[in-house]
Parts: C-alpha cells; sequence; structure tokens
C-alpha cells in the first residue's frame, strides 16, 4: 500500500482535509475524496478545459495538478459558483441562452468565464474566444457559449439584463 | 512501484534528493509535461521532486541591468510583469503560445526548456534572446547558453543531480527588438510547426550590429542559426539581408515528416516565417 499524504485546503470557503496517494491529481482528489464532482473529467491531460478550477486565484486544470501539491491552497470550484438557490449572472445566462447542451464543459467553461469577467468587465467577443480557447465543447459551436458570456457581463455591469 | 514526493524549501535539499535517489526522478514545476506522461504511462517516475517552493525558482529580479526569471515562474505571472514584457517582447509571444490560460496559470520556461521538445514555444526566443540558464547540481553552480541544453527530443545535457535554477537576459541596448513568430494550422491550441525567434540590435543609422536567430520545430533540438544572424548583421534589415536570412534558415532545417507538415513544407515555411519575425524585431527595435 502506497504512502498516504494528508493534504488540507479550502474549497471555496469551507476547512477540508483528505487522503491521497502522490499521483493523485487535484481533480481525483475534489471527485472521489472530497465527493464533489461538478468538476468534469474530459480528456485527463490538459487539452479540454473541462476540469478547470481555481487554485489560489489561477486558474488551471486540475488534471494537472497533484493533489498533494495542493497543500494550504485556496481552491475556488463549481460548487462555490451559486450564492445559495441563488446562481451566478454567468450560470442564468448559459441556461437562457443555452450556452450548454450536454453540460460536461459547462462547470469549466463557467469558472474560466467567471475569471475573465474578474479582470476584464466588458470584453470583446475576440477577448472572449482566445480566453476560452482552452475550454472545448463539442456540442454548441461556442456561438451561444459566447452570447452567454457578453449577456452575463453586460448584467454584471449593470446595464441591464 | 510506489512514488515518492518531495517539496524541498532548498537548492541544496533538492540537489541531495536527486542525488540520492535511484530509479526515474522527475523534478516537478508546473507539471503540464510531466503529469500527463505520468497519466498516459510514458514514464513511472519513482521520486518527484517539487522545486516550487525553493525561493531562487519562483522570482523575477533585476540584475547587471538585465532580468532573472526563475526557471518554475509560471507562464501568466510573467505575462503579467509588465518590465519584462516591454523588455522582451518576443519572449513573451513564445511563453503566450504554450497551452491555454489554464495551462500558463502553471507552466513555465524552465519545464518548456527541460521537457525538450523540439517544438517547445519558448525556447527558440529564449535562444534568440541569448538567455543564459544558471544550472545547480552537486558540483556547484555553471552558466550555460539555453541552446545548449535540449541534445535530443525529451533529453537534456543536465546531470541526474542538476536543476535549471534561472534565466538570465542581458541588459537590452537602445534600438534593440525581438519577436518569436509560429506557424501552425490552428491559431490556438497547437504545436509548431515550424517556430523562428529573431532578437536583433540597430546603430543610430539603423544598421544592424547585433543578431540572433533561431529555429524551432525543423530539428531534433531547437537550431541556433549563424548563418541567420550573419545575413542581417552590417545591413540595414533590406531585402537583400532578409533573403539571405530566409536561404540561411531553409537551408538550416533538418526538420521530420509529420502529420503538421512535409519536410519541404517546413523548409519553405523556415524562411518565409525568419523573414517575417525579422520584420517584427525590426519594427521594435526601430521603435525602442
Amino acid at each position: 500500500m502506497a504512502k498516504k499524504y494528508h493534504v488540507s485546503v479550502t474549497v471555496n470557503g469551507d476547512d477540508c482535509e483528505f487522503l491521497c496517494e502522490p499521483q493523485q491529481t487535484l481533480l481525483d482528489a475534489l471527485r472521489d475524496e472530497l465527493m464533489l464532482a461538478g468538476t468534469k473529467e474530459g480528456c485527463a491531460t490538459g487539452d479540454c478545459g473541462a476540469c478547470t478550477v481555481m487554485v489560489d486565484g489561477t486558474m488551471v486544470c486540475s488534471c494537472l495538478v497533484l493533489a498533494v501539491e495542493a497543500e494550504g491552497s485556496r481552491i475556488e470550484t463549481i460548487e462555490g459558483m451559486a450564492d445559495g438557490e441563488k446562481l451566478h449572472p454567468l450560470q442564468r445566462h448559459f441556461l437562457e441562452l443555452n450556452g450548454l447542451q450536454c453540460g460536461i464543459c459547462t462547470p469549466g467553461i463557467l469558472i474560466a468565464a467567471k475569471a475573465l469577467l474578474a479582470q476584464n468587465p466588458d470584453p470583446s467577443e475576440s477577448e472572449i474566444r482566445y480566453w476560452l480557447a482552452g475550454n472545448l465543447c463539442r456540442c454548441t459551436g461556442y456561438d451561444k457559449i459566447i452570447r452567454s458570456v457578453q449577456a452575463a457581463a453586460k448584467e454584471m455591469r449593470g446595464e441591464g439584463a | 512501484m510506489d512514488l515518492r514526493y518531495e517539496a524541498p524549501q532548498t537548492l541544496e535539499a533538492a540537489v541531495a534528493l536527486l542525488a540520492g535517489a535511484s530509479g526515474t526522478t522527475r523534478l516537478l514545476a508546473g507539471g503540464t509535461d510531466v503529469i500527463v506522461q505520468m497519466e498516459t504511462d510514458l514514464i513511472e517516475p519513482r521520486l518527484l521532486v517539487d522545486i516550487k517552493k525553493i525561493a531562487q525558482l519562483r522570482e523575477i529580479v533585476a540584475e547587471n541591468g538585465g532580468f532573472r526569471v526563475g526557471a518554475a515562474v509560471p507562464g501568466m505571472e510573467l505575462l503579467n510583469h509588465a518590465a519584462f514584457c516591454k523588455a522582451w517582447p518576443g519572449v513573451i509571444e513564445g511563453v503566450k503560445l504554450i497551452g491555454s490560460i489554464q495551462v500558463k496559470g502553471r507552466a513555465s520556461m524552465g519545464g518548456n526548456l527541460c521537457n525538450a521538445s523540439p517544438a517547445a514555444d519558448s525556447v527558440p526566443a529564449l535562444v534568440a534572446a541569448g538567455a543564459i540558464a544558471r544550472i545547480v547540481g552537486s558540483k556547484g553552480a555553471r552558466e550555460v547558453p539555453v541552446e545548449k541544453i535540449p541534445i535530443a527530443p525529451g533529453k537534456t545535457s543536465l546531470a541526474k543531480d542538476e536543476i535549471v535554477v534561472s534565466f538570465l537576459f542581458p541588459p537590452r541596448p537602445p534600438r534593440s527588438g525581438d519577436a518569436y513568430l509560429r506557424f501552425t494550422p490552428r491559431t490556438e491550441m497547437d504545436i509548431a510547426v515550424v517556430g523562428v525567434g529573431v532578437s536583433l540590435t540597430l546603430d543610430q543609422g539603423g544598421t544592424c550590429t547585433a543578431a540572433r536567430v533561431a529555429l524551432g520545430a525543423v530539428a531534433p533540438t531547437v537550431l541556433l542559426v549563424e548563418e541567420g544572424a550573419q545575413a542581417l548583421v552590417g545591413s540595414k534589415v533590406d531585402d537583400a539581408a532578409l533573403d539571405r536570412l530566409a536561404n540561411a534558415a531553409s537551408a538550416a532545417c533538418r526538420p521530420i515528416d509529420d502529420k503538421r507538415g512535409t519536410k519541404e513544407y517546413r523548409i519553405k515555411v523556415a524562411g518565409v516565417l525568419a523573414r517575417r519575425t525579422a520584420l517584427a524585431a525590426l519594427e521594435r527595435a526601430r521603435r525602442s
């Protein structure tokens, strides 16, 4: 039996602890140890962005982070995006404008879009497309995703829905 | 076989771990290559040494009028460093192409270099910049030009217990500019068919006094093309000089055929792209 490592982190503001093996990824630890299955596994090689989370304020693919490396870090996942029952504007606009179909890429795209709007509240279409280049969607053709992000950005700037 | 993870705080401790290790060992910086190689069973390391807690690997500091950048500094951190971006826009162009924003949140120039892919995007730009790597091992420290580190696809000239700690970028004379361009079928999230880095300096009359030209993805390692630099030095970077540069770049290629391009195609594109990259560097040198 391989040595297990004890890891303490905060996830969406809550203190959490888990045991992991050294080769286990943060993605696996979130899903299998902390039972936070909102973060999805797509490719597991950093190409698709489905597993995007924030670690200490930086957007990363959680499949490309070892769980043991996350010791002491502050992690934000899709589970922390809504305020209780109240959806984040990005979530609401994705639903209203059909910014998703199968939904596997959606948590990663929402996390990435939120990170974009935090640093650039009024991105151009081209800026949104380049920022989301690391998030693959095989259903929507992207247009509805872009429109959903634009609509949420507009609302968040206080320019009405 | 069990894997052991260590995250030493000092270079001495990291070197001691490497020196004492048996079996496959890997340094872990951003992990964007190493973790994929583990996940896809290309490697099965016994020891991972996480070097991100070592201060020298994470700093960006001024040194002798230039910059020293820690080998494990993540791409996004470098892209947000205004003074470095102003001094070395070509290096920044290379770093910007290392994968998605998510990947650049972790991936470092040291990892991009030591993974030793011939198509690594930051490496031709580092070579063109004349960046010097500081390497520390159990026998002490040495300073090595970046182009001496990769020796074959996936292989470096580093000893088992050596670590690339940082890169020194020399001070920039007035009227200097650098650029990195790559050719890929897609605009984002792709691997270079050809990459070209050029750095050059002009005198007050606009004559090129110094140049470095590097090519990626056209040989087993990134190439420093001396003949390309000679084509530019002494010229006004006019059409005749650019033709000589393009010929020198194409002549230096030793590419393979693969799904991204044939040998013939890469040789042709290397010349075209070298010309465009030199023009981009020239424009920056004139404005600086």
